[in-house]
């Protein structure tokens, strides 16, 4: 394998190039995951073989393809499972679930919200791109209302899933959202993530100009990301009130909740 | 050696404990729940974990991500939770996870009658996953089967890197008997075969002779991929023929080919039958009684019984069979595994007797329908 | 730039403050046309183009650091 750019040591470069769709979020994630990961590995806090990456299905699930650590590809929705059987019997690792909000937040939802119930020594990222797009363009839910999809032909009924809503209102250790317009964002709050034990979650808002773009008028994708840059709205400290997505508003990047309660895995096995 | 008083559900559970069982997850469902149980007030205290999911997807999913990470891993359940567990069975094969799934069936369709016995889902446990595959089914007739088999379970899960299914009844589950407990060095036991290469020479998914890649588990830094996709040796996702051909037909080789090390069956007065009796399970017990009974009256019958449900060792079959005028098939459903029987010994008059019955078939109901044919 | 990465997205050349990048006009083995550095010099070395390239396609190395 190659080893080029910076982040190549972290990646499987003979899959390069990638299967994300040209101008995606989802590489911007992955890329400044990876950073945030280098990072925790330069200042000695753990080594690149102590790193797991597990995904369920769709277009951001493809990520652990093309990473250079212990990682598996499972099925739809199931990522967080997997990853909690890893974390209980190898408790050294740290482990990543890396997943789209269908994956995630749809059909993985149950797991999302009783493995933060349990405050599980995971971190897991959610790429929220508004639309399923591996599978051509369907409704998400995290589709904000009215928008045309290919199963909701005429216009989206329901109200859009607010993720750090649910997961805040559960016994979790850390909640942030970033956005692929903020890059050194997503690489801090991972990074962070990863500093701690117990769950942690992390919702990025993403570009998807093939097919969220399509629908919404935006199929270019620096046209997508400005539209998205224009929402954006950093604090230092968000409320949870106001949280709530609805496009073509202000969407309020930041901590959400950042504590350092003991994890699940210190309950299991003690310090 | 020791000897217990235990029910089958103990037994699997004190039996899983004897092969190195260091995780469990699962969702409680009558009638599999005592195995939950036992492991939860026992396992802890020899090293290992016992968790309770939301759901029996969680479970199965936590149980291959806690064999991934070097744990010998299990769940129990239902029908109701096979169902849902079926989408990551299919998983485990193609990622040749090593695990096992103590099935214990209860009377359905749907919740049907929880508490009580049937034996509805022995076609359902061999099909149900979608793809193509060969499943590892065993099915105990005992308490003291329910622990050799599960330990045999174990064993040839880690042999083979499949999940592997111990098919109990509620019947079984919830009988107490006495029960002779081995430990190693009197019992043997098996674990998977670990990588003999270099690091960056790894690829999880390269067989042995066997069939089998030697497998690598997560933080040990051979960088393993665990993939669902159809994968080359290296776990990379091909949309070929070529690949996606080699992948499925070794899957399924893997078993065929290594039957003769996991076959298992029991036969009894078969060599002089003229009638032979098949019956797998509790119902077995049942035909076995009967047996005696008709021998005593001089009539010659015999008893075949697959502890091997699935893949069905057809040699065997065909050779405890093969001086019997007619075969019947007794099963507590209406009639199913018959067809399997059926299809080998195409040459037989096979009969079927389904008897539906929550408790067991008894000896008479199924003399009632047998009389009839001799 | 790794050439064979790209995918002409446009992020680049969108966040870029110097205006250092153009879209190119050869092509690389997947038909994308490349993104260039042609104003290489008023770099400032932000690192903007890189973190925002969803492709691991540019990177930027600053000399004397």
């Amino acid at each position: 394998m190659d080893i080029i750019h910076p982040l190549d040591r972290y990646l499987r470069t003979d899959r390069l190039p990638h299967i994300w769709c040209p101008g995606c979020g989802i590489g911007i994630v992955i890329s400044a995951m990876l950073r945030a990961i280098d990072r925790h590995i330069s200042e000695g806090h753990f080594t690149q073989d102590d790193v797991a990456t597990v995904s369920g299905i769709g277009c951001t699930a493809r990520a652990t393809l093309y990473l250079n650590f212990d990682s598996a590809h499972v099925i739809h929705g199931r990522a967080i499972p997997f990853a909690i059987g890893l974390k209980v019997i190898k408790p050294n690792l740290k482990v990543i679930v890396i997943g789209g909000d269908g994956d995630i937040a749809a059909i993985g939802g149950n797991h999302l919200l009783h493995s933060a119930r349990r405050n599980m020594d995971i971190t897991v990222i959610m790429v929220n791109n508004m639309v399923y797009g591996m599978t051509g363009g369907q409704v998400a839910p995290t589709t904000p209302m009215k928008v045309y999809t290919t199963t909701t032909p005429y216009g989206n009924l329901e109200y859009p899933l607010n993720l750090i809503k649910l997961v805040s209102s559960l016994n979790t250790n850390y909640v942030a959202r970033a956005s692929v317009t903020h890059p050194h964002l997503i690489e801090r709050y991972i990074y962070n993530a990863l500093s701690r034990d117990g769950f942690s979650f992390i919702e990025v808002i993403s570009i998807c100009p093939e097919v969220f773009g399509r629908h919404i008028g935006f199929r270019n994708p620096v046209e997508l990301f400005n539209k998205l840059k224009s929402m954006i709205k950093f604090k230092a400290k968000p409320s949870i009130d106001e949280s709530d997505i609805v496009w073509g508003k202000e969407i309020v990047l930041g901590e959400y909740v950042n504590e350092y309660k003991s994890g699940f895995i210190k309950l299991l096995y003690g310090s | 050696m020791r000897l217990e008083y235990l029910t089958g559900n103990h037994a699997i559970a004190e039996a899983a404990i004897i092969a190195g069982l260091k995780f469990y997850a699962g969702y409680p469902i009558t009638p599999s729940t005592e195995i939950f149980e036992y492991l939860a007030s026992k396992l802890p205290t020899k090293g290992g974990v016992v968790l309770q999911f939301e759901d029996e997807i969680a479970s199965i999913n936590a149980v291959i991500g806690a064999s991934w990470a070097g744990a010998k891993a299990m769940t129990a359940t239902s029908g109701p939770g096979f169902s849902l567990m079926v989408e990551a069975l299919s998983l485990a094969i193609m990622t040749e996870t090593p695990l096992v799934l103590a099935y214990v069936m209860r009377a359905g369709p749907s919740t049907g009658i929880a508490t009580k016995a049937g034996q509805y889902d022995v076609m359902q446990v061999r099909w149900a996953a979608h793809g193509n595959y060969e499943l590892v089914v065993y099915a105990p007739w005992s308490v003291q089967e329910c622990l050799d088999l599960t330990i045999k379970a174990f064993n040839v899960s880690e042999m083979l890197r499949v999940p592997v299914i111990l098919l109990s009844d509620a019947t079984l589950a919830h009988i107490w008997e006495r029960v002779v407990i081995r430990e190693p060095p009197e019992v043997s036991i098996v674990n998977r075969k670990k990588p003999k290469v270099p690091r960056d020479k790894y690829k999880p998914y390269e067989p042995e002779e066997d069939l089998v890649p030697p497998m690598a588990c997560f933080g040990e830094g051979y960088r393993v991929l665990v993939e669902s996709l159809t994968h080359d040796e290296r776990g990379y996702y091909k949309a070929t023929n070529e690949v996606q051909r080699r992948l499925v037909w070794r899957l399924v080789n893997k078993v065929l080919k290594n039957k003769h090390l996991i076959s298992d069956s029991a036969t009894y007065l078969v060599d002089d039958a003229d009638y032979v009796l098949i019956a797998y399970g509790s119902t077995a017990r049942s035909a076995y009684a009967l047996i005696r009974e008709l021998r005593s009256k001089g009539i010659k019958v015999g008893l075949y019984r697959p502890k091997l449900l699935w893949p069905l060792d057809e040699e065997m079959l065909i050779n405890s069979t093969i001086k019997a005028k007619k075969v019947f098939v007794v099963e507590n459903n209406v009639g199913v595994y018959v067809r399997e029987i059926s299809r080998v010994l195409r040459n037989k008059e096979v009969i079927s007797i389904p008897i539906i019955d929550i408790e067991v078939p008894t000896p008479d109901e199924i003399f009632e329908v047998m009389k009839e044919w001799i | 730039m790794i050439v064979d990465r790209c995918k002409e997205c446009g992020l680049c050349i969108n966040v870029c403050p110097q205006k250092v990048l153009e879209r190119g006009n050869e092509f690389n083995i997947y038909g994308y046309r490349y993104v260039s550095p042609k104003y290489i010099e008023k770099c400032v070395g932000c690192r903007l183009c890189e973190y925002i390239c969803p492709d691991f396609a540019i990177y930027v190395e600053v000399d004397g650091l």
